[in-house]
């Protein structure tokens, strides 16, 4: 038997910790375990032998880096992310620059139908990824889409959306629309939660709607312009959908036209976990330090501005 | 294991031979007794309406031998291979599955399919040689039932060729001149398209002039991808698309729906399947289409490929295979389940006694105008070439899909597309240690 003391002592070190343990069983269960899984999967392999018939003919064996150097050496996945590069390069500027206008158009005073407008620009965002593709894959074919038919008549060149270049601008094209909305409404709400005295004194010392905008507005919502860019960047990373929904409807886009395709395709289409789980690691790493390098990057900025700032 | 006994080389068909499953096999089927009580089976399957198929057996047969089927309904094809190989690394795959020929080996190789040889006296003298092959991979061994099939044939809008003058192609350089007269007579039109976004047809294709993509001998592959029969095929289309006379946008689209629906495209090489895709892409020209044999390399020839098809099979992880395999039977067999199967499910059957009788008996409703429809497909039917599958179809198909899908888009070079399917496809083999020789 211990005596009273001893035992209080004990309940109160052992406190946090059964405070903490369902928090970290929770984590331990679907976060840690299904990465660490993908992790060692990523180091397997199946060895087939001979004509890899029969029961036995096939063996899970340890694989060391070769599923890594097979990633780094594949040219198809360094294609795929070189083209998602490009996508990202129209998208991600495209729309955080007009969810940015149209929070900034919102936020004015001389705004009509305001929640019409805002809950307009937002429902695209509400329509799942995969229709928003296919609808917008029917008004990229020129036999089925009402904008050819309108350009026909007009005898205006028709444009094949679907091939080259013009296929980024059709892809991006689906994402900004989708996209702006839910972005717009990031930066709109950190628009409304600045203080009217700030413009009230702006007003006085004599400012302009646009030097409101341009000078108070936007430094203001610095801080939720870096979230939606940093948002927008493993979006544009993981684009998946779009692509896949428009593949069967021309032959520009191949079954590896995005890294996470590539990653599909090995895992469902030929069957090998191994490469899927290796390529997924990589690719989850390439997001984490693009992610977190324009992070750094931008607390970096913010701190020099601060001390800048405090030096004048 | 599978080094222990030499196998001996199967030349025709599926060159696949599985000395060592079969005895593997043989020997669990041995210890399977005599099941009593009542068992219950699950199936996935992608057919259309089987679950209404598969109430006539849990009312008829079934309840009588205490055996019922629940129906999983799955996505088709590949999809579904993936799925099975998952579920039965959990040794949780269903009982009962629907495989597509072409993913026989795939499933093999994996250890997924029961060898249900012992429980099907008497089945393989309903089906054609050809289709009964592709179950048993060429051995003694018995790895699915078949279901349906899919003979290869040619459809063209009858009212149209006409208009235009156009004879009906009997081979295929015949067919390429009448690609030439349309583009003539009407330049805004295309005979057909070469579609790259189903591999199924292009197998078909080469299957028809003689390709073996896998063969064996000794414990290695021999992968003929890029074979002159399949080269020849290759050619011959890419020089169609690359003439501009024939179309390079893939089927299946909204587009291509307008274009069959409109009498854009006035042909398509497809499979007996096709009046019902017709049906939900052309509805308008219905009654206009008729059906012929697929043109053939040389006039003396008679012979089709197959494009889709599929069979049911019962998996190593059942508990009741003996009673998975007399559903199996029943299924693909009895008058009663292939008619509702036919009905339901709009399938051309794989017993051939069951290709003339009762639902098909009378032509598809899209093609009235033709009455011997289905006599006729049956005839074509019996001429279908044997096919020959290998264990990574799948990596075969995706490589086709890319590398053809970019040549015709460019009209490029259908031979480097092929030679890069061919290379991407013992690249996989290597890569995955099976032996493969060139």
């Amino acid at each position: 038997m211990s005596s009273p003391t001893s035992r209080r002592g004990y309940g109160v070190k052992a406190a946090p910790y059964t405070f903490l343990l369902p928090a970290t069983i929770l984590f331990a269960l679907f976060f840690a375990l299904p990465i660490g899984y993908a992790v060692w999967l990523s180091f397997r392999k199946v060895h087939v032998s001979g004509l890899g018939l029969g029961s036995g003919a096939r063996q899970e064996v340890w694989a060391g880096f070769e599923n890594y150097r097979a990633a780094f050496q594949d040219s198809e996945l360094l294609h795929g992310a070189l083209r998602v590069l490009g996508y990202g390069c129209i998208v991600v500027p495209v729309m955080l620059g007009l969810a940015l206008l149209f929070a900034l158009m919102l936020d004015s005073e001389k705004v009509r139908l305001a929640p019409f407008t805002r809950l307009a620009i937002f429902l695209p965002y509400a329509i799942p990824g995969v229709v928003a593709a296919l609808l917008w894959g029917f008004l990229y074919l020129p036999d089925v889409s009402p904008f050819y038919f309108v350009l026909d008549r007009l005898g205006l060149p028709q444009p094949d959306l679907l091939d080259g270049g013009p296929l980024y601008l059709a892809l991006s094209n689906i994402a900004v629309w989708g996209g702006t909305g839910f972005n717009m409404i990031v930066i709109y709400t950190s628009l409304r939660s600045i203080p009217a005295e700030v413009y009230e004194a702006a007003r006085l010392d004599g400012a302009t709607p646009l030097q409101i905008a341009l000078r108070i507005k936007i430094p203001m919502v610095a801080p939720s312009l870096v979230l939606t860019f940093f948002f927008s960047i493993i979006a544009t990373l993981q684009v998946f959908n779009e692509p896949t929904t428009l593949k069967p409807l021309t032959n520009s886009v191949n079954t590896t036209w995005s890294p996470l395709m590539k990653v599909y395709q090995d895992a469902f289409g030929r069957n090998d976990m191994y490469s899927a789980a290796a390529e997924a690691t990589l690719i989850a790493v390439v997001t984490l330090l693009l992610s977190f390098g324009f992070l750094r990057a931008s607390n970096r900025r913010d701190k020099r501005a601060v001390s800048q700032g405090g030096a004048r | 294991m599978p080094h222990t006994k030499r196998r001996r080389l199967v030349t025709t068909a599926v060159a696949v031979s599985l000395g060592a499953t079969a005895l593997a096999a043989c020997g669990s089927g041995d210890d399977s007794k005599a099941e009593s009580g009542p068992v219950s089976l699950t199936y996935w399957t992608w057919t259309p309406g089987m679950d209404k198929v598969v109430d006539l057996w849990n009312k008829g047969p079934g309840k009588k031998e205490q055996i019922t089927v629940t129906v999983k309904k799955q996505a088709s094809g590949d999809t579904l291979v993936t799925k099975i190989l998952t579920a039965h690394k959990a040794k949780k795959a269903p009982d009962l599955v629907q495989a597509e020929y072409q993913a026989l080996p795939t499933l093999v190789s994996n250890d997924a399919l029961a060898d249900v040889s012992e429980d099907v006296d008497g089945v393989k003298e309903k089906f054609a040689e050809g289709v009964w092959q592709q179950t048993t991979l060429g051995t003694d061994a018995v790895y699915a039932v078949p279901q349906d099939i899919g003979p290869m044939m040619f459809y063209y809008r009858e009212d149209l060729f006409k208009r235009y003058g156009l004879k009906v192609p009997t081979t295929w350089e015949q067919f390429a001149e009448t690609a030439r007269q349309l583009k003539k007579k009407a330049p805004d039109k295309d005979l057909t398209t070469f579609s790259a976004n189903d591999s199924g047809l292009f197998a078909g294709l080469a299957q028809q002039a003689g390709a073996k993509w896998w063969t064996t001998s000794g414990d290695k592959w021999k992968v003929g991808i890029d074979d002159a029969a399949t080269r020849k095929v290759a050619e011959f289309w890419g020089g169609l698309v690359k003439e501009g006379v024939i179309d390079n946008q893939p089927m299946y689209t909204p587009s291509w729906n307008k274009a069959l629906n409109t009498g854009k495209q006035i042909a398509w090489v497809s499979a007996v399947w096709a009046p019902g895709t017709l049906n939900t892409a052309a509805p308008d020209t219905k009654g206009k289409w008729a059906m012929a044999p697929l043109p053939q390399w040389s006039a003396e020839q008679d012979v089709t490929g197959s494009w889709g098809g599929s069979s049911t099979a019962v998996t190593t992880d059942s508990a009741h295979k003996e009673a998975a395999a007399k559903f199996a039977v029943w299924l693909n067999t009895d008058h009663d389940a292939l008619n509702a199967l036919a009905k339901e499910g709009g399938i051309y059957p794989a017993s051939t006694s069951a290709q003339l009788s009762g639902a098909f008996s009378n032509p598809p409703a899209y093609f009235s105008n033709q009455p011997d429809f289905y006599t006729k497909a049956a005839g074509i039917a019996k001429t279908t070439a044997p096919a020959s599958w290998g264990p990574n179809v799948n990596v075969a198909y995706t490589s086709f899909k890319d590398a053809f899908g970019a040549a015709a888009k460019d009209k490029s070079d259908f031979a480097a597309a092929l030679r890069k399917m061919q290379d991407d496809t013992v690249a996989d083999m290597k890569k995955q240690g099976f032996g493969v020789s060139r």
